[in-house]
């Protein structure tokens, strides 16, 4: 064993390296309740229907912040009480701030969620509350882009099924770049904290993110 | 299975095309070495490697891939085979000599002048090296799976693939200093049995401490799962349980195996000195590098 040499100094070398390395990256970040995934993920970009039958892309959220959230309108928990925590967390803003929001409501159900039914239900949450759903290749490619995934489970006798889904709200900058994860378990005054965050921090300038 | 499903399982998830050429042109070498060396013994080898390089390629470029990426114990499952059986078991089989048997002779020279270009056989040496090796294998599990890196790789398409092709790098770095067949000090990264075993078994409490912390552990350590949503409907305390399972059991269950193995090398070696040091007993074929051991 003696005669191969161990290079010891170098393994203090790399331990030392890999200290700096992740010591090293304090900066100025704003503190998030949520996940801070800017340059995580690509721009926002889909292509759907809206509730009115039209159709919906990217270039109708640009120049507001765009909360995004997948899901159905049969939804028997997370969707509504998502939906029910924006709208507390948008009360909690002034009315200028407010106006800087939309909130884009992704129905992966299209089979029931029919443009009507989308529109009965994000109305009843507040005007800034758009609905959209498309065909299953443009879900799938929307959910894919942002690493999200939703199935379908058995129907029951009555035909009702429960459908799978991402619980997480996206929110992205009046530019479509991906600032913010938020999680289902952050509460109504965090997710109004971090909204308010983010529009002090709007103007930082990001790399946008080349994926 | 309806053709559309076969298609559907064999369709990568997230298409790699380099990826897949790297696969393919390895097994192409290997197949042509085979034919061209025509032994009867590389046969045991050949199924051995075959499974080793397709089961990492089916973890990463088919359907499996997309379980993997919204389940959290196939995850487990992706990289104990990227990371523990599929380079162990191409290690064990020894591919080198098929392998430069089969390639081109263009292949074969740059693949040697680029492995004794002095910065790259340094590199090599010290990832090699015993200490950094175990650090390595370890603090690679550790580091992906840290709450918050594991986070932000399962979200980003970038840092998902690092992880995996790390994963895999190091496996097949860590197993093939492990399972090295070769008298000891053959080349300089050929270590002592003792100080492999050593080694083996170093790197297996960290694993089953940090299978068993996920496994046991009574709140969801990865809420990535459901911020992306999962695969088909499971409970997520299950799914973590089964994930932390796999960590702990298989993974550590791999040292054991590899280190049955290097005492079967080792007692390869001292026959073999014995024969040497008495000229007139009837010399047992050595252990070739190509060869698989039975």
């Amino acid at each position: 064993m003696s005669r191969i040499p161990l290079p010891r100094r170098l393994s203090l070398t790399i331990g030392v390296l890999a200290l700096a390395l992740l010591t090293g990256c304090g900066s100025d970040a704003p503190e998030y309740n949520a996940h801070d995934i800017e340059g995580v993920m690509p721009d926002l970009a889909f292509n759907l229907t809206d509730d009115d039958g039209k159709p919906l892309d990217a270039d109708d959220f640009a120049g507001d912040i765009t909360l995004m959230f997948f899901g159905y309108t049969n939804c028997p928990d997370i969707c509504p009480a998502t939906m029910a925590r924006i709208r507390a967390a948008l009360g909690g803003l002034n009315d200028d701030q407010r106006k800087r929001f939309d909130v884009l409501f992704v129905s992966v159900d299209p089979e029931r969620d029919t443009p009507e039914r989308i529109e009965r239900f994000t109305t009843s949450f507040g005007p800034d509350f758009v609905g959209a759903t498309g065909t299953q290749e443009q879900l799938k490619r929307l959910s894919k882009r942002y690493r999200v995934t939703y199935g379908y489970g058995e129907p029951n006798d009555n035909g009702f099924y429960l459908v799978s889904h991402s619980s997480a709200i996206f929110v992205f900058d009046p530019k479509g770049r991906v600032r913010l994860l938020v999680n289902q378990n952050e509460s109504v005054d965090g997710l109004r904290q971090d909204l308010e965050t983010l529009l002090d921090h709007l103007d930082d300038t990001a790399p946008a993110a080349n994926t | 299975m309806s053709l559309s499903e076969i298609v559907r399982w064999v369709t990568p998830w997230e298409p790699l095309p380099w990826l897949i050429a790297v696969f393919a042109g390895v097994a192409a070498c290997y197949v042509r070495g085979l034919v061209r060396r025509r032994r009867a013994r590389d046969v045991v080898s050949a199924i051995a490697f075959f499974i080793g390089l397709g089961s990492m390629y089916v973890v990463m470029q088919t359907y499996v891939d997309y379980y993997a990426q919204y389940m959290f114990f196939i995850h487990r499952g992706q990289h104990l085979i990227l990371h523990h059986l599929g380079p162990f078991l191409i290690a064990l089989s020894m591919p080198t000599a098929i392998l430069a048997a089969g390639a081109p002779v263009w292949l074969n020279r740059s693949a040697r002048f680029v492995g004794e270009l002095p910065p790259i056989a340094f590199t090599y040496r010290v990832l090699q090296h015993p200490l950094i090796s175990a650090l390595l294998f370890v603090g690679l599990i550790y580091f992906w799976l840290w709450p918050a890196v594991h986070f932000t790789a399962m979200l980003s398409a970038r840092d998902y693939w690092v992880m995996n092709l790390s994963m895999a790098v190091d496996g097949l770095l860590f197993w093939w200093f492990m399972l090295d067949p070769r008298r000891p000090g053959t080349t300089k990264t050929t270590y002592s049995v003792g100080l492999r075993i050593i080694v083996l078994w170093a790197v297996m409490p960290p694993q089953i401490v940090l299978g068993a912390y996920i496994a046991l552990a009574d709140h969801t350590v990865y809420d990535v799962y459901a911020v992306c949503g999962r695969a088909f409907p499971i409970s997520p305390i299950v799914d973590q349980q089964i994930g932390g399972l796999i960590t702990w059991i298989p993974a550590a269950m791999m040292s054991v195996v590899a280190t049955l193995i290097l005492l079967r090398f080792a007692f390869a070696h001292e026959r073999n000195a014995a024969n040497q040091a008495k000229p007139d007993a009837r010399m047992p074929p050595p252990i070739h590098p190509g060869s698989f051991p039975t």
